[in-house]
């Protein structure tokens, strides 16, 4: 089977008609540059950048010698997706399970602050025996920590129509190694009281972003993280430090994080009131929901990728906020039958895990879809299931609800918006 | 040579003593190990309860950014303001992205009292605490100069925005005594998260 390359195909995305097959074929062929239109009306080159030459024949040319820098090969067009208040992973491009951090998905309120690392400092006062201050020196002296877990944001669900990529409907989550030292040895340090219940975690941006957190989650796996992915935090991602909490909606995880204060109840920001919080059943409105609900999305094939007839490995990505995933059932019936896919080992805790299914495509038209199980046993729902469950007045925060891609007899992939208002 | 060698042991042994100990920890240790070393360390099992590091944090630089207000008012700073010096503030500071009277604008709509046909969710048929609204202003706004409210506009800002809401009358003056005893139409409606995973779908 021929795969296209994926990321090619999302810079298609938006042009109007123009034949894919035709564009791959130059670009194998000479070095003629096809201008595609983005969403923002810019133009991009879609084939061989301006500044590449390409070879005939590569054997016969020395290469540029060794740099201080690597770079991504010229003819990856890998990007967020941008709008005035997220930018969105292409999980649709990405291998395995680690995001690179230059497409690391980000949200924030205020924009990104530039700190400088020399005069960071983190304070942690209230109700704790020494109240104290950190610099990043200090921090990086502490014992340390690394960890492999997903970061979600929970307004992670778009809908709406039959043209969108997985990066449209869920490209804010994504993944990363994060290093830093365990907010527990931090708590130990200044003497937090035992008396304590919660934490106010504060942000150094022009939101000042603010959130209460449970000292539960703090003593437990919560970290100040100041690696990602084997360097320092990106800027967008909290440099030089950021509250991160395993599995926990993405607001939670403080970026650029400069504050502390332990207390004995929530401070009801308005990250924790007025956003971040959904309507549910009998006009009751759900504050606090830390966890991010188990989900799984097929990333391939999915819009806009052109399948031929023959082998697909089916391949997409599946979390839980909750803990390990347990199984990813796949079904290429609409939801009749369903089937175990093949999940990439190490399956980690409260991490993306790679899943895999292999099926034959006979030409007709079908619905895939996959759902995730994790090892509390709880079944990703379908979007019925939540109304269901929350009322039709649901709020749009944490919907994770089953995705299905509708496979046409020519061969279009097409995600299967569902009305739920 | 094997001279020279003891005596640099017999000094490196000397100066520890002198000094504190060495201490590793290694949890994994049997309880009275002793390393097998000319140099005396002491192995603990326990993680220490603290590792000297990091400084005492000045009152000065607490209260330069502990700027939160809390549900119960603890947090809230001298000073006071009305609806009325709040309509004047609002329209040379917020009514540019707000819209005039919290509502028409370019950005979030901040006037829908309970009841009302609006759908938007904001303060007053959404917001749970009315402090929130005092620290969320100074805290952030007005988005295109965060932070640069005085204490008492921000007093006038809140009071006049319960007033728009229609959960304060124009008169009433907000400072720190009232503000935390304002309730918000919404609050009866929030319910705390308690999914913990299992199979039910909520
Ligand atoms: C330059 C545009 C701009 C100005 C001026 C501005 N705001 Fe805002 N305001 C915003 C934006 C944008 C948001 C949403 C921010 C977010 O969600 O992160 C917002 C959010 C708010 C909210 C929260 C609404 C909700 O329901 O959660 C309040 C309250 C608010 N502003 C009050 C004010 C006040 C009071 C002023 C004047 C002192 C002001 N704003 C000036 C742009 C502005």
């Amino acid at each position: 089977m021929e795969r296209p390359k994926e990321e090619k195909e999302y810079s298609f995305n938006d042009s109007k008609k123009i034949n894919r097959r035709l564009l791959l074929g130059s670009v194998a062929a000479s070095a003629v540059i096809a201008l595609v239109k983005t969403t923002t009306g810019q133009l991009v080159p879609a084939a061989v950048p301006k500044h590449v030459s390409v070879p005939p024949d590569p054997t016969k040319v020395q290469g540029p010698p060794p740099g201080a820098l690597g770079t991504r090969s010229p003819f990856e067009q890998l990007a967020k997706k941008t709008s005035d208040t997220s930018s969105r992973t292409p999980l649709q491009s990405l291998y395995g399970v680690i995001t690179p951090s230059d497409l690391h998905f980000e949200r924030h309120h205020g924009g990104v602050p530039v700190i400088d690392p020399t005069a960071y400092k983190l304070v942690i006062h209230g109700m704790v025996k020494r109240p104290m201050t950190f610099t990043l020196n200090d921090l990086k002296r502490f014992p340390s920590a690394s960890r492999i877990a997903f970061l979600e944001c929970s307004g992670n669900f778009r809908s709406g129509k039959e043209e969108m990529t997985p990066q449209e409907i869920c490209g804010l989550t994504s993944q990363s190694e994060w290093t830093g030292v365990m907010l527990s040895t931090l708590f130990r340090e200044v003497g937090a009281s035992p008396k304590a219940t919660w934490f106010l975690a504060e942000g150094s941006d022009a939101a000042v972003m603010t959130r209460s957190i449970p000292m539960s989650k703090g003593w437990n796996d919560a970290m100040i993280a100041y690696g990602q992915n084997g360097e320092a935090l990106r800027p967008q991602q909290g440099y030089p430090a950021r509250l991160f909490l395993p599995g926990w909606e993405g607001n939670t995880n403080v970026k650029w994080i400069r504050r502390i204060e332990v207390s004995d109840q929530p401070f009801m920001t308005r990250e924790e009131t007025s956003k971040y919080t959904e309507n549910i059943k009998d006009g009751k409105i759900r504050q606090f929901s830390f966890d991010m609900d188990a989900r799984s999305i097929i990333t391939f094939p999915a819009y806009p990728v052109q399948l031929d007839k023959g082998w697909v490995e089916i391949k997409g990505l599946a979390w839980s906020g909750r803990g390990k995933i347990l199984t990813v059932e796949v079904s290429v019936d609409a939801g009749k039958k369903w089937y175990s896919a093949t999940l990439q080992e190490p399956v980690l805790d409260k991490a993306h895990t790679r899943f895999r299914f292999l099926w034959k495509w006979n030409g007709h038209e079908t619905e895939i879809m996959s759902r995730a199980i994790d090892e509390t046993g709880y079944t990703q729902p379908t979007l019925q299931q939540l109304t269901d469950a929350r009322g039709n007045d649901m709020g749009g925060y944490h919907l994770n609800p089953i995705t299905a891609w509708a496979i046409k007899r020519d061969g279009r992939v097409l995600f299967k918006p569902e009305k739920w208002k | 040579m094997l001279l020279l060698l003891l005596t640099v042991v017999f000094i490196v042994s000397c100066k520890d003593k002198q000094e504190d100990e060495m201490i590793v920890y290694n949890k994994h240790a049997a309880k009275r190990q002793h390393a097998d070393s000319v140099i005396n360390v002491k192995i603990i099992t326990e993680m220490p309860p603290t590792f000297d590091i990091g400084r005492k944090a000045t009152s000065a630089e607490i209260n330069e950014w502990d700027i939160d207000v809390r549900a119960d008012g603890k947090g809230l700073p001298e000073g006071s303001g009305n609806a009325t010096e709040g309509k004047a503030i609002f329209t040379q500071k917020c009514a540019a992205c707000h819209g005039k009277d919290g509502e028409g604008g370019a950005y979030a709509r901040l006037v829908a009292a309970m009841g009302d046909t609006v759908k938007t969710k904001t303060i007053g048929n959404y917001w749970p605490w009315s402090t929130t609204l005092f620290d969320y202003i100074r805290r952030t706004m007005p988005y295109n100069m965060p932070g640069s409210l005085k204490d008492n506009e921000v007093y006038s800002l809140t009071a006049y925005l319960l007033y728009r809401n229609k959960i304060i009358d124009s008169s009433k003056i907000i400072d720190a005594r009232s503000l935390p005893g304002v309730v918000m139409p919404a609050r009866k409606y929030y319910v705390n998260d308690d999914r913990r995973g299992g199979p039910e779908v909520r």
